[in-house]
């Protein structure tokens, strides 16, 4: 080991350190992007330890320079276009696009490993298992997150999409990709068979995401946001590298931590949301209010909504996927700016608001809703009963009273304690189903008023009525 | 059975623990970014990129070198952007003369 290589090494730790570091970083909106700053020098001395490295090895030639400058240029530029012109409510399907790009890259690093290695010496057991695994799992997150962004994004149907035989599909990718990793395993280098397991993977992602409803897609993109973390870490066992090793694992565990607390905050099982089938988001245009028999809704105006939020003293705003969808943060945060005129306001949001659990405090902050108004569900609810009105926006299930009584599909789901607020206004579009397919029984709770209006049009109309009620 | 492989694996098994530990404790406000800024991190597979750069010899080679370099640059730029961006936008609330200034609007710290 010559002082080179142990310089090296030791900004390899340096790095993972910084990682570390960074994710702690990250327990506070204070402190949470000087986290992501040294998360990114990190990766600044790991990569120029890399290239020290190379360089004093000598080993690279002219073409390798070529290809590595001319690709990791050209990504750059792509990812760096697409994180500055991304819009925010458009930010779960770019994350779901980084991380596919971040899985095939751990398989093609171990197909290349592979590649130079076949029909020469052999490849040693430890390389081959890593390399099995990782043309395995990576191209499964490659297909898997690009179909999970276009279903997002609206290209590729977001309702579960299953064929006669679809499972038959799945099930053949797989033993098609376990059978060849096999043989792989068994000693065999060969490069086409490799290729045969990639190809498996890729289909595998394909048709085990297709079946999986949109609104479920959050839960896919932090479960394979983990699987690339393996992948990259795995990566690191076929390079003998601890920076991968280290990185790739940190990911791997975090990635599983968000998808269970996801899954919880949905009331999904992970195994339930993988299976597919369910879920399908939001439930279709606006039909206009159409309660059923025996049930009686109290509608209202948005002069109606706006004098009781004109003489509140204290108010909730509970913000939803239909605020999400509909972009209405800005309008949502111009009404919170005006009450607070008169007001005590605050935000009271559930993990799962938004497209993706936290995705509400990141539209919100866009608008310039200072953090210390978005208040988190535990924090939240004990405020509901001294409430003077609570605004609902486009939110559903998530403020269910029907999930404190046992027997239904929201049973046992963490909720807003909406319906304890002394009076209640509902910004929603019709009287339509959230995601678990049941009646709001808030909606019909007799202080309820419904306010029928998309999120953006209906905060506006109700903004210019308080406006007109309270001189600012 | 190398010793190498021997502490590889204590490296994993030891991230992993230290990565449940660290974001145990992050709160829900932060999840989307978390989400992002620990996509960025997996962009260190650049780092292997590099290295198959280096090792390339032959046309199949360079291919998947070029291609990798593109994907994990593409992770990683974006990733730590994206983070970033969005992380700016947290602010704490703006003083309170700057407040109530009668815009309607909170603006920036002036």
């Amino acid at each position: 080991m010559n002082a080179v290589s142990i310089a090296v090494d030791l900004a390899y730790l340096l790095a993972a350190a910084g990682f570390v570091v960074a994710l702690h970083l990250m327990n506070s909106p204070a402190t949470a992007r000087k986290g992501s700053r040294l998360s990114w020098l990190g990766m600044i001395v790991a990569v120029a330890a890399a290239l020290v490295s190379v360089i004093h090895d000598g080993t690279i030639t002219t073409t390798g320079w070529i290809v590595l400058i001319a690709g990791a240029v050209g990504g750059a530029a792509a990812g760096l276009i697409m994180a500055r012109r991304v819009k925010m409510t458009d930010v779960p399907q770019v994350v779901s696009i980084f991380n596919a790009v971040g899985g095939g890259a751990a398989a093609l690093v171990a197909a290349g490993d592979f590649v130079r290695l076949a029909g020469g010496a052999g490849i040693s057991t430890r390389v081959m298992i890593a390399t099995v695994l990782d043309v395995i799992i990576g191209p499964v997150t490659f297909s898997g997150s690009l179909i999970a962004a276009g279903k997002l994004q609206g290209w590729v149907s977001s309702r579960p999409v299953v064929f006669p035989g679809a499972r038959l599909v799945t099930t053949a990718f797989a033993v098609i990709g376990v059978g060849a990793g096999s043989y792989l395993l068994a000693g065999h280098d060969s490069v086409p068979v490799l290729i045969l397991v990639t190809c498996a993977a890729l289909g595998f992602g394909v048709t085990m995401t297709m079946p999986i409803g949109g609104a479920d897609m959050p839960v896919v993109v932090a479960l394979l946001n983990s699987f690339t973390g393996i992948a990259v870490a795995i990566a690191g066992f076929v390079i003998d590298n601890g920076a991968l090793i280290i990185g790739g694992a940190l990911v791997g565990a975090s990635g599983g931590i968000l998808t269970v607390l996801m899954a919880q905050a949905m009331n999904r099982s992970v195994l339930g949301v993988m299976m597919g089938g369910f879920g399908t988001g939001d439930s279709g245009p606006a039909a206009g209010p159409a309660a059923g028999p025996g049930v009686s809704i109290r509608r209202i105006s948005a002069e109606d909504a706006a004098i009781q939020l004109a003489y509140a003293s204290k108010v909730t705003i509970v913000p939803g996927y239909g605020l999400a969808a509909a972009q209405a943060q800005h309008e949502a945060a111009e009404l919170a700016a005006l009450l607070a005129g008169h007001a005590t306001v605050f935000f009271a949001i559930h993990p799962v608001a938004g497209r993706m659990p936290g995705h509400m405090n990141v539209l919100l902050a866009e608008a310039n809703v200072p953090y210390e108004d978005l208040k988190e569900m535990d924090a939240a609810n004990p405020e509901f009963p001294t409430a003077d009105v609570a605004l609902v926006v486009g939110a559903n299930d998530v403020t269910n009273p029907a999930a404190r009584r046992p027997g239904n599909p929201v049973s046992g789901m963490p909720i807003l304690n909406v319906d304890q607020a002394k009076s209640v206004i509902v910004i929603k579009r019709s009287m339509g189903h959230g995601y678990a397919g049941i009646d709001n029984e808030l909606y019909t709770n007799p202080k309820t008023g419904m306010f029928f209006s998309d999120a953006k049009s209906g905060l506006t109309e109700i903004t210019a009525a308080v406006k007109a009620l309270v001189p600012s | 059975m190398t010793t190498g492989l021997m502490s590889d694996i204590y490296m994993f098994v030891l991230a992993i623990l230290v990565g449940y530990e660290v974001i145990t404790k992050v709160p829900s406000t932060l999840h989307t970014p978390l989400m992002s800024a620990s996509n960025a991190i997996h962009g260190i597979v650049i780092i292997g990129a590099i290295v198959t750069a280096s090792q390339a010899r032959t046309t199949a080679g360079y291919v998947l070198a070029c291609v990798a370099a593109f994907f994990a640059a593409m992770n990683v730029v974006g990733g730590y952007s994206l983070t970033d961006r969005m992380l700016q936008m947290f602010r704490k609330r703006p003083l309170p003369a700057a407040r109530d200034d009668g815009s309607g609007q909170r603006g920036e710290l002036s």
